[in-house]
């Protein structure tokens, strides 16, 4: 790949960020910074390309703790996020009303 | 491994898995910005990350297992019982730090590409060198701002802004330096000095600390916002390093949308980013305010006056600030509501856009301690209520409500909207003192004659207050 096909790359991907996330309630603020939050975690990638080819002890250590790092980055942000949102899930009332399930 | 499904590194292949994995990405945001497919929208994202992370170990030559597993057990292992053990009042921190690992990774990756490139006799293309190095330092700077964003929130070192004298200096000279060093090395790239290169990764951290430690806890969510979207750009400029399409699609995604939604934290709090990273807020209170120091005449209630002028209302509106969410008195103040409500009170809550450390921190708090979803109401619904409300009880929110905001030009807060307590019939204020909230300026509410003081602790008050109405 170019190195122009990769500006052009960044340049759209960088429009659809500002679309995306156009129009957001308040109350998904948190979440949805907790979410973005966690897809940066994608550098885990590179930490796996610098270990998976490295060939030198130091590039070993770095690169593992770079695999780790981004790790906790995604799996950390992304059950966080699920516990936020879990917490606007609607919970059962306590009246006993037998309620038919509404799932599809 | 599976020798006959290994990928070619940039392949046809690997790159149609990583489009489908950063479309996923794009589709699970889209889906987390309405509350009705948010959580999906985050367990799509995941799947893509799934795909994505697959992909990779999938590719032709990757080896060294034993670390790659290592590396993936540490950070699944961490990440894990993190995310299960934090409370709820401690999330902003939480994703402070989680940002902050995300930043480290980006730098650690950059430093290996660098030495990988001298190793091979130097000669790194300027394509791959100048995103490295941006990575390298806003990697840097992502991983030491966010911890001692985390450090603050956590309490660990004082939320008061910190600053050395000369700082703005300090931090200019060490920006030009390691821009300097930059250039330096991008200029040299046919013989990149490693040492050079570390100095700009100490330099960077240096000036992480540097920034954020002269800003305020209550700034803190801003900060962190825009730290996310950072560690987003530098994880896109580690993907042109490596030519990595996945890598640069999130790492933008992340950076473009992190920025939107910092500057939406910060119109809601009335504040210019440049001024959060600059001011050092507290330290130039704007607009001498006059009067501190004198004494006001307020009304100051107990909470059994409280809780007789609770009882006897139709309806109450509950506005809950930073101070509820650092008092933890959450769940004291759906006791107050229960205990009303039982009683035939209409009860709502009046979210303000920036309540609680970040947008949203507040319905978040309260949806765990089940307060039900359709009480929750935004300032531009509850608004138009507060006239017919027989009393708002605000509980720890401070500058969220101050009038001056509407009526006083001059005000450093002039044209922030608030919660317009003072149209209601009577209005209730739990606070510690009369001190000034984070704006550093006086409250003109608490001096009106309809506004009744509870000086106390959020969380002492509220079960005061709910123990009382259940006695009445």
């Amino acid at each position: 790949m170019s190195v122009m096909t990769e500006v052009t790359i960044f340049v759209l991907a960088a429009f659809v960020g500002f679309e995306v996330i156009s129009k957001v309630p308040t109350t998904l603020h948190t979440p949805l910074m907790s979410q973005t939050n966690a897809i940066h975690g994608i550098v885990m990638l590179g930490g796996l390309i610098v270990v998976g080819y490295a060939n030198d002890p130091l590039e070993y250590v770095i690169g593992t703790i770079a695999i780790a790092f981004g790790t906790i980055n995604v799996v950390g942000g992304f059950m966080v996020t699920d516990r936020m949102l879990g917490m606007f899930a609607r919970k059962p009332k306590p009246k006993p009303k037998a309620e038919g399930k509404a799932g599809k | 491994m599976i020798a006959e499904a290994v990928l070619k590194p940039g392949g046809d292949a690997a790159t149609a898995l990583y489009i489908v994995a950063f479309s996923l990405f794009i589709f699970g945001v889209k889906q987390g910005t309405h509350p009705t497919t948010a959580k999906r929208g985050n367990l799509i994202a995941a799947a893509g990350m799934v795909v994505a992370v697959v992909t990779t170990l999938l590719l032709d030559g990757i080896g060294n297992w034993g670390l790659i597993v290592l590396g993936l057990a540490i950070g699944s292992a961490v990440g894990f019982v993190a995310s299960i053990r934090v409370q709820m009042t401690a999330m902003p921190q939480m994703v402070a730090l989680y940002n902050g690992v995300g930043g480290g990774a980006v730098a650690l990756i950059a430093w290996s590409e660098i030495r990988h490139g001298i190793s091979l006799g130097g000669d790194i293309p300027l394509e791959e060198l100048i995103p490295t190095l941006f990575a390298a330092v806003v990697g840097s700077v992502s991983f030491w701002g966010s911890n001692i964003a985390f450090a603050k929130l956590q309490d660990l070192i004082p939320t008061r802004p910190l600053s050395v004298p000369g700082q703005q200096v300090i931090n200019g000279a060490l920006l030009v330096a390691v821009v300097a060093a930059c250039v330096d090395i991008a200029v040299n790239n046919g013989d990149p000095s490693q040492a050079l290169f570390i100095g700009i990764l100490v330099a960077a951290a240096v000036l992480g600390n540097l920034v954020v430690l002269p800003i305020g806890g209550a700034d803190m969510p801003v900060v962190i916002s825009l730290l996310n979207a950072f560690t987003g750009l530098s994880a896109a400029a580690a993907g042109f390093a490596l030519h990595n399409v996945a890598l640069i699609v999130a790492g933008t995604l992340v950076g473009s949308s992190g920025t939107i939604l910092t500057l939406e934290m910060a119109t809601a709090m009335n504040r210019s980013v440049a001024n959060i990273l600059f001011a050092g807020f507290g330290g130039a209170p704007a607009g001498g305010a006059g009067g501190v120091g004198e004494e006001r005449p307020h009304t100051s209630i107990g909470p059994q006056d409280a809780a007789i002028k609770l009882a006897y209302a139709d309806s109450v509106v509950i506005v809950p600030g930073y101070g509820l969410a650092v008092a933890q008195a959450q769940h004291a103040i759906k006791e107050v509501a229960d205990a009303l409500e039982k009683r035939g009170v209409t009860v709502n809550y009046a979210i303000h856009p920036v309540a609680g450390r970040m947008p949203g921190h507040m319905n978040v708090l309260l949806a765990e301690a089940d307060v039900p979803y359709e009480q929750l109401k935004e300032m531009e619904e509850i608004n138009p209520e507060l006239p017919r409300t027989d009393v708002a009880v605000v509980v720890g929110a401070n500058d969220v409500t101050n009038p001056a905001a509407k009526n006083d030009p001059d005000s450093p807060i002039a044209g922030m909207p608030i919660i317009e307590v003072s149209e209601a019939n009577e209005v209730i204020v739990i606070k510690r003192s009369l001190s000034p909230g984070f704006a550093g300026i006086d409250n003109d509410l608490f001096y009106e004659p309809n506004t009744s003081m509870l000086f106390s602790d959020a969380k002492a008050a509220a079960g005061e207050i709910a123990a009382e109405i259940q006695n009445l």
